[in-house]
């Protein structure tokens, strides 16, 4: 909302004003259905056309508990779920106490005052609007379902101040309700239009959305999980295996219920080291397959990775990065397992990184991590995080006809097979999988013994050298396909920001921010992070400071996980670390300020 | 999955090579990979020609077998074998085999393992895939004794046995495999000794004839670190090798428990075998009913009807 002033009407219809963009947060338990209203919202603004980004906590207890779902809706770009809230619609007397805080000046609070008694001293800041959301909800839809529904109602009175289209949000509910009983969907329009009708005089004022920008064909609206998930099968993937773990579970339960469709399966196992191992023993059958975890679940399969490097196995594995270290913060975002992505287990173990920048990125660089892993018979990493995970996003739909690929295996035979060749070009060599007849009679094993060409044990010094070579040569002939990232702003100035994964919507703001300031800030996003694209140091070469801006702890010296690796490449002291593990996104506000405090040392 | 798999022909159609066109069984010679690097004397040379023979006499190709073993002595299993086969990691064999006979209907999965890496680091695994009745033979050459590592006990040491890391004797209790499988849901469970080679070679066969999880408890000397574990059940060295009573219903899991608990070296031959549907056969039912909604359409046409929910 930020070219629109709230403004209080003194009574009677309430004002109208034009609005980019704005910015929710919802805050209740997490039993109230709050994604579900945020859900409905970014759903609407990816059929409106509207650029959509939401965030969200959940609890890690296993009921109930705070929960929020904040959801930034504009009709420009939208890089992130925005800093403060220009709404904030709470539920009950912790929620509004909790999050005032995240409320801009002059920003509206709605809450249901049978649960919230306001405060006499934050009145003057903040544009109080009580509603007795608990039981107009009953009133609406009678006593039997309590309060539950209240999330519907407080969807239909955002729908009536920001004059949302009411005909797509029915739409949306139906879908949404399809296939149950339909005495639930009756309620839930029943307590919608009653949200809807509530007196537009107790809302003080009501928005309209300026249009939006024509977009090129079609959105889809999902989160990172889901991106994954499809991106996985768009690619082809058949087979996974994993143990559930918060917050990798959600991919797991998606492809246990969607592959079959494909004629595939997802294995739930019994442990982590059993789902790396069966996901292996399935890429060794045939095709690449998957398995994902998070934190804890990582460093159980870190042994069995180091199998797939020694043996030349594609396997894609899905991190969906939570804080650390042991439990940890379960439901927390942090970028701290760069390190154990790139180096985890024993031995010289090289093995691919990617990390996805946005939802989209998920989706698409899903199906790159599968074509790399079987392109060149190795292990690849797939980092995400909490953040990313339950982001949602609109993003223009993929031609499902053109990226969706077939990879059944090729059991054609073969005159003869030298699994780990040493004079093959790069090092690269094909698994040749069983079901393939050899003529020569000559048959592969797959081995984590080091070994020779054809696979057979060898503890000769000068083989252990020539395969580590060949191990490291095939990544380093990725490395060098490997596009630079694109400068965003100039190529030369004071700052560079460098950021990965999750980061990179924030990232984009605070070098928009500073350079409408006259502050000469550019960023660059890495998204192959191991090997590193070749040629950084040109870019680097182009700024004063260099200043990696990464969710996890600054470290020993002082420079983050990515700054380290940075660091040991370039050698380069200018390379800084701008780090932080509260366990929430960035702000841009945070952001800039560190850059800020670091550029005047 | 196997519904994707069979789509395609698996088995190209070059592969007939006598005047008929029928393809000779394998010889000993072509099935025969390295030279064994166990100890002389070891049972599990007993085992591996046992193995070829299986391969001689059910006309197995190289390329339909695949061999799956973890870490151990016995472990070393798939070197030996001219066909395509997998040393994975200690304890996870299972699993890894589980991953290759649920993705490949079309192939022989024969695990071999040893008693540490079957019932110590890979216990949980042991479980969950007799649970889950995974098709694939499980080959354990049981040795009560650590041998790669020279002399620590093992879990299924005896109590009382003098090793490097039980210099006074074991104190753990032993576990008893075959009481442990039935127990857990294996539908297939015989024990049986290197030392009777007819024996061995009629209990693989009749495991992998079996449609389900089958697991073969193989004794299996250790002549280094346990030499005459396994006298007692060797009539060459005046011990019994008692079959299992012909009276003996191998269906009655009761009666099977209380037989493979009797004090060693107990009765030799199938304990347990009952019928019962595998995971394979669950998971492929599952692909069935899924796929029988989306019959004629493309891969992408089916992602495309999910993807039209999420506009």
């Amino acid at each position: 909302m930020s070219n629109a002033t709230v403004g209080v009407s003194s009574g009677g219809a309430p004002k109208v004003s034009k609005i980019n963009e704005v910015v929710i947060r919802i805050a209740g338990n997490s039993q109230d259905g709050i994604q579900a209203i945020g859900g409905f919202l970014a759903r609407l603004a990816g059929r409106s056309e509207q650029e959509v980004m939401t965030f969200m906590t959940i609890p890690s207890t296993i009921s109930g508990g705070p929960s929020i779902f904040q959801v930034r809706v504009g009709s420009g770009e939208v890089l992130t779920a925005g800093d403060d809230a220009d709404v904030l619609l709470c539920f009950y007397q912790h929620s509004y106490e909790g999050h005032i805080n995240s409320l801009k000046k002059n920003g509206i609070v709605l809450y249901d005052s049978d649960h919230v008694v306001p405060k006499e001293e934050w009145q003057k800041d903040y544009h109080h609007v009580g509603i007795p959301i608990s039981s107009l909800t009953v009133e609406a839809i009678g006593g039997t379902a309590k309060d539950k529904g209240k999330n519907i109602y407080s969807l239909g009175l955002i729908a009536k101040m920001f004059d949302l289209n009411i005909p797509k949000l029915e739409k949306l509910i139906g879908e949404r309700f399809t296939g149950k009983d339909p005495s639930i969907l009756n309620n839930a329009l029943a307590a919608f239009h009653a949200g809807y009708a509530n007196s537009p005089a107790n809302l003080l004022e009501t928005f309209k959305f300026v249009d939006s920008k024509k977009k090129d064909g079609t959105q889809v609206v999902m989160n990172g999980n889901e991106a994954i998930a499809y991106g996985l099968i768009a690619a082809g993937v058949r087979f996974g295996a994993a143990y559930p773990i918060t917050p990798w579970t959600d991919i797991m339960e998606i492809m246990r219920r969607e592959l079959p469709k494909y004629g595939g399966s997802f294995i739930q196992c019994e442990d982590e080291i059993a789902s790396v191992s069966m996901a292996l023993g399935a890429s060794f059958a045939g095709r690449v397959a998957v398995t994902g975890s998070s934190g804890p679940g990582i460093a159980l399969k870190t042994e069995a990775i180091g199998w797939a490097v020694m043996a030349e196995m594609p396997l894609v594995v899905i991190n969906v990065q939570r804080g650390g270290p042991s439990t940890g913060m379960p439901t927390n975002i942090e970028q701290s397992d760069l390190n154990i992505a790139i180096n985890g287990g024993h031995g010289d173990a090289p093995r691919v990184v990617l990390a996805p920048a946005n939802v989209e990125d998920c989706f698409y660089m899903a199906i790159e991590a599968v074509n790399i892993a079987r392109k060149y018979n190795t292990p690849v990493f797939f980092l995400t995080d909490q953040g990313i995970a339950t982001r949602i996003e609109a993003f223009t739909e993929p031609n499902l006809e053109k990226v969706c690929q077939d990879i059944s295996p090729d059991l054609t035979p073969v005159a003869t097979h030298k699994p780990y060749d040493l004079a093959a070009k790069d090092g690269v060599t094909q698994h040749v999988k069983p079901g393939t007849r050899i003529l020569d009679g000559k048959y592969p094993i797959a081995t984590g013994l080091e070994h020779d060409e054809y696979g057979h044990p060898s503890g000769s010094p000068k083989v252990h050298m020539l395969q580590n070579a060949k191990r490291r040569k095939k990544l380093q002939a990725l490395g060098a396909t490997l596009p630079l990232p694109k400068i965003y702003g100039p190529a030369e100035g004071n700052v560079l920001l460098v950021g990965w994964g999750s980061t990179e919507g924030p990232i984009k703001e605070t070098v928009d921010r500073f350079r409408a300031a006259g502050d000469s800030v550019s960023a660059i996003h890495l998204r192959y992070v191991n090997p590193l694209p070749n040629g950084l140091e040109n870019i680097f070469s182009g700024f004063n400071h260099v200043f990696v801006v990464e969710m996890n702890d600054e470290g020993l010296y002082g420079i983050g996980q990515l700054g380290t690796i940075l660091r040991a490449r370039y050698a380069d002291p200018k390379i800084q670390g701008i780090n932080k593990t509260d366990g929430l996104t960035w702000k841009v506000k945070e952001i800039v300020e560190l850059v800020k405090a670091k550029a005047q040392k | 999955m196997s519904q994707t798999l069979t789509e395609k022909p698996i088995v190209p159609a070059v592969v007939t090579e006598t005047a008929t066109g029928e393809r000779k069984a394998l010889t000993r010679k072509e099935i025969v990979a390295d030279h064994p690097t166990w100890c002389p004397g070891c049972g599990d040379f007993s085992v591996l020609a046992l193995y070829f023979k299986l391969i001689e006499k059910r006309k197995l190709w190289h390329e339909k077998i695949t061999t799956i073993s973890g870490i151990g002595c016995s472990s070393r299993f798939p070197y030996f074998v001219q066909a395509h086969g997998a040393h994975f990691i200690h304890g996870r064999a299972l699993p890894f085999a589980s991953g290759v006979s649920l993705s490949r209907p079309d192939l022989h999965v024969f695990a071999f393992s040893g008693d540490g890496d079957a019932f110590s680091i890979g216990g949980n695994h042991f479980t969950h895939t007799a649970r889950k009745n995974i098709k694939m033979t499980l080959v354990v050459m049981d040795n009560q004794v650590y041998g790669l590592t020279k002399k620590q006990t093992s879990p299924t040491s005896p109590l009382g046995f003098k090793s490097k890391t039980d210099i006074w004797g074991a104190v753990d209790y032993p576990i008893n495999p075959a009481r442990q499988a039935i127990s857990v849901g294996a539908s297939f469970v015989a024990r049986t000794s290197a030392s009777n080679p007819n024996h061995v070679l009629a209990t693989m066969e009749a495991a992998m004839d079996h449609d389900g999880f089958s697991f073969v408890h193989c004794l299996s000397e250790c002549v280094e670190f346990y030499e005459g574990a396994f006298d007692a059940a060797n009539p060459r060295k005046g011990g019994a090798f008692n079959e299992v009573p012909k009276s003996h219903d191998v269906t009655d899991e009761f009666a099977a428990y209380k037989l493979a608990s009797a004090d060693f070296p107990g009765n030799f031959g199938v304990l347990y075998k009952v019928n019962k549907p595998t995971k394979n056969a669950r998971e492929n039912e599952i692909v069935q009913s899924l796929q029988g909604k989306f019959t004629g359409q493309k891969d992408w046409q089916i992602l495309q009807k999910t993807f039209d929910r999420m506009k």
